[in-house]
């Protein structure tokens, strides 16, 4: 397989993965707020906090207001991160790998990309956005199952789940991260409403359900944290997308240094005493996983990636 | 209601269907019958399956606009195919082998002793002047001394019914992938059509052009590494780069894919490493294919190329160089050209065509300007051409003052009368012009497509079948004279069944 086919086919499935995963964290942001009263409400701001995307949103707006939050993570074209920009980005990788991927595939990312610019207006509407985000997060799910389900399970196939559970883990720590920044941890009195953000935390990965079925305790820190971290079971955790991370590159060539990297990033998550960390550990352990993603994709890159392009791009 | 033959206006023309109003060709007799039985309604209700079966295939190709880039614009397809009777296309074949064959004699001299030249057949002048001479090929040996595995010839029918080669396109000649989609909609729209007719199958032609480039593999295999260089997805033609590689079983590589080493062997970057490649389809021009040896910044070749290929390390198909064959002037000479090599007269005539570098031709030229059409020596897709007839007098003024400036660069020809062949416009079927261009093959043997790529101009009286200029294509059916023959009977047996 072509080295360039391989990178196409792991942004195809990052981009998807990415504009799936906004859709969800703005979705349950809104619902959040509905239930916070005002002096608590962290507003939209730990929104751009999550996709570290700060200083190019404040190049472009004064404050961090409901409608240039949602407007620049939905539809945005200067932002690299927006919906808009997953999916144009998910299209063409697609395009250029047309003969690889099965024709319906095709034409679902193709749908979903005209189907997301035609209707933004009423994406961005308070009665819109409920309908517009839950049709986007449905047309990703189904490009995942269109590909899990007709594609050759090759090696491309590996790429494309390596793609995924990176975007995933790399999502999943963000969120944790900036979400539990403003809770207290378990030792100190649970203040009120602090129990409706943890479960906002949990669904912001389509969590709580599960959460609920397997922990089968009351939503509070430790747990949750556990839960979206460690849980082998879960498969938006980052445990569960580090292993499989490693199961795909099991099965790739030349994998040794890649899965080193893998595995490292496993023994991490597996070896951290979350109960016990503060706020600030937390965030520096988050830190360290999200340097061991970011190492473990540049390793990927550097293994099997065509060699980044010297100058610009021609015509 | 059917279609009446009898208003259908087709006089001063040659028709490839009918004769004259009301009158079918002897070969064609049937089809007509049958086109007429259908009726405008049913016709037009094929033509949109059709344009239907077109969009869901995703048969597209490129064109650019100047705010929003490149856009996949849909295969324009009209459902009445052009029909050859097989006796004619075996000569035409023929003569598009003995053209094909001297042209490539012609290069493999004009890049090793000029003899052609020496022996005062071709003009040094034109040689010198040639925009697509490389001297970098100088002296190089391409596998089997040929340097045009691929060809594809423009065919044109003029009023009397005879069939003239156009123009030769030797470089990365396109449309053959438009041939065989066009059958594929052709058999999904009039099935019953083709159990009447057998028209000649078209589809081996990825196969030919497999082996055609396994016969050029420096390493002796089975099925040695083949590649499909494209310039990437904005070109016009990468519909077709990808489909043909997908045909062959081949790698749709571009330039960043491939690079040469030190030991001079051209190389692909896969998952497991760097992989050897022995032949390489490249449907990137000469100028952008080797930043060293060519164009400096070009991004879309690969370094070195010319390199392995000098060194007998990778095939390329066509060979950098080949276009010289392809200039307009050049064209003009290939009579002689197939009588020097070959010591034949030419099977299939050119264009009469004036070489406004020769002094008697030129002055008639000038002086017939608005009755000819004028054309670069090196321009394709039908830009840079005066059409004569169709031209204001500043227009022609303008090419005078050029042809003047630089008579080697000209050539004219009279303005052709391009056959028709009846077309859907607008729910009616009317006389359209065609041409037709058929694709050769060549390397240890030559093989021609079974008839080729019919293109047609949509616009009424429009001569300009170019797609990215309003031209459209059509099924082109090479059919054995047994089939016309008792698809004839069957027909009539038929229809008189039938009313």
């Amino acid at each position: 397989m072509l080295s360039r086919v391989a990178e196409n086919i792991y942004w195809l499935a990052r981009s998807v993965e990415r504009a799936e995963n906004t859709a969800r964290v703005v979705s349950v942001n809104a619902n959040l707020l509905l239930d916070l009263p005002k002096g608590i409400a962290p507003g939209w701001r730990p929104l751009i906090d999550i996709t570290g995307s700060n200083d190019l949103f404040e190049e472009h707006f004064k404050d961090y207001g409901e409608r240039q939050v949602v407007r620049f993570l939905l539809g945005d074209e200067r932002h690299p991160g927006s919906i808009m920009s997953a999916l144009a980005a998910a299209r063409e990788n697609c395009r250029t790998i047309r003969d690889i991927v099965p024709r319906e595939a095709w034409e679902q990312i193709n749908g979903l990309y005209l189907f997301a610019g035609d209707q933004l207006q009423k994406g961005t509407t308070k009665t819109g956005r409920h309908g517009y985000l839950r049709a986007l997060i449905t047309g990703c799910q189904t490009i995942s199952g269109l590909l899990d389900g007709t594609m050759l399970h090759d090696e491309g196939y590996e790429f494309l789940r390596l793609g995924r559970y990176l975007e995933r883990a790399d999502m999943t720590t963000r969120i944790a991260d900036v979400r539990s920044a403003t809770l207290l941890p378990d030792a100190e009195e649970l203040r009120p409403y602090d129990n409706i953000q943890w479960v906002s935390v949990l669904k912001s990965m389509t969590a709580y359900q599960m959460y609920r079925r397997s922990e089968q305790i009351r939503v509070q820190r430790t747990p949750v944290l556990r839960f979206i971290f460690q849980s082998p079971l879960f498969p938006r955790s980052v445990r569960y997308c580090c292993r499989h991370a490693s199961l795909s590159l099991e099965r790739l060539p030349r994998n040794e240094a890649s899965l080193r990297f893998a595995n490292r990033l496993s023994r991490s998550l597996d070896g951290a005493d979350l109960e016990r960390l503060t706020q600030g550990d937390l965030h520096a352990f988050v830190d360290d996983l999200q340097l061991g993603i970011g190492d473990l994709h540049a390793e990927i890159a550097g293994t099997w990636f065509p060699p980044p392009l010297v100058s610009a791009d021609h015509d | 209601m059917t279609i009446d033959w009898s208003t259908y206006p087709c006089e001063g023309f040659y028709d490839e269907l009918l004769e004259g109003p009301g009158r079918a060709r002897v070969q064609t007799r049937a089809l007509a019958e049958d086109l007429a039985a259908l009726g405008p309604e049913e016709l037009g209700a094929r033509q949109e399956a059709a344009e239907v079966s077109i969009k869901e295939m995703g048969i597209t190709f490129t064109v650019y606009s100047e705010e929003g880039g490149a856009i996949d614009r849909t295969w324009p397809f009209d459902v009445i195919p052009r029909v050859i009777p097989e006796q004619e296309w075996r000569r035409v074949e023929a003569g598009l082998k003995q053209r094909v064959q001297a042209l490539n004699l012609f290069i493999d001299d004009l890049y090793h002793d000029q003899k052609i030249v020496a022996d005062g057949v071709f003009p040094a002048e034109v040689l010198a002047k040639s925009a697509n001479f490389r001297p970098q090929c100088v002296g190089v040996d391409p596998p089997l001394g040929i340097w045009a595995h691929v060809c594809g010839s423009d065919l044109v029918r003029d009023g009397d019914g005879t069939l003239y080669v156009l123009e030769d396109n030797l470089r990365v000649p396109s449309g053959v992938s438009y041939m065989l989609e066009n059958r594929l909609v052709t058999k999904r729209v009039f099935p019953e059509l083709f159990e009447h007719y057998a028209p000649l199958p078209v589809d081996d032609y990825p196969s030919q052009l497999f082996d055609t480039l396994a016969a050029l593999s420096p390493r002796p295999a089975e099925y040695p590494e083949v590649v499909v260089l494209t310039p990437g997805i904005y070109n016009s033609a990468y519909f077709e780069h990808s489909y043909l590689a997908q045909q062959m079983g081949a790698e749709l590589v571009e330039g960043r894919d491939l690079f040469v080493d030190d030991d001079d062997c051209c190389y692909m970057r896969t998952i497991d490493g760097p992989a050897r490649v022995d032949v390489i389809y490249r449907r990137v021009d000469d100028l952008f294919l080797d930043p060293e040896a060519f164009l400096p910044d070009s991004m879309l070749g690969v370094p070195g190329l010319v390199r392995a290929w000098k060194a007998g390390n990778v095939a390329l198909a066509n060979a950098p160089g080949a276009g010289v064959a392809d200039d307009k002037v050049v064209y003009a000479f290939v009579p002689e050209i197939i009588k020097y090599y070959l010591d034949e007269d030419p099977i299939i005539p050119n264009v009469p065509t004036f070489r406004c570098m020769e002094a008697d031709a030129r002055k008639y030229v000038l002086e017939h300007l608005s009755e000819l059409v004028v054309k670069p020596a090196n321009e394709s897709g039908g830009y840079g051409m005066l059409v004569g007839p169709a031209s204001t007098q500043a227009e022609c003024d303008k090419f005078a003052a050029l042809i003047k400036k630089d008579p080697r660069n000209y050539i004219a020809q009279p303005t052709l009368r391009l056959s028709t062949v009846p077309t859907v416009i607008k729910g009616n079927v009317e006389p359209r012009h065609v041409d037709l261009r058929p694709f050769i093959l060549s390397a240890d043997r030559q093989q021609v497509t079974m008839g080729g790529l019919t293109r047609v101009a949509l616009r009424k009286g429009s001569l300009v079948v170019n797609s990215s200029q309003g031209g459209g294509s059509k099924d082109t059916w090479i059919v054995p004279e047994w089939a016309a023959e008792s698809a004839d009977g069957q027909l009539q047996a038929q229809s008189q069944s039938q009313s």
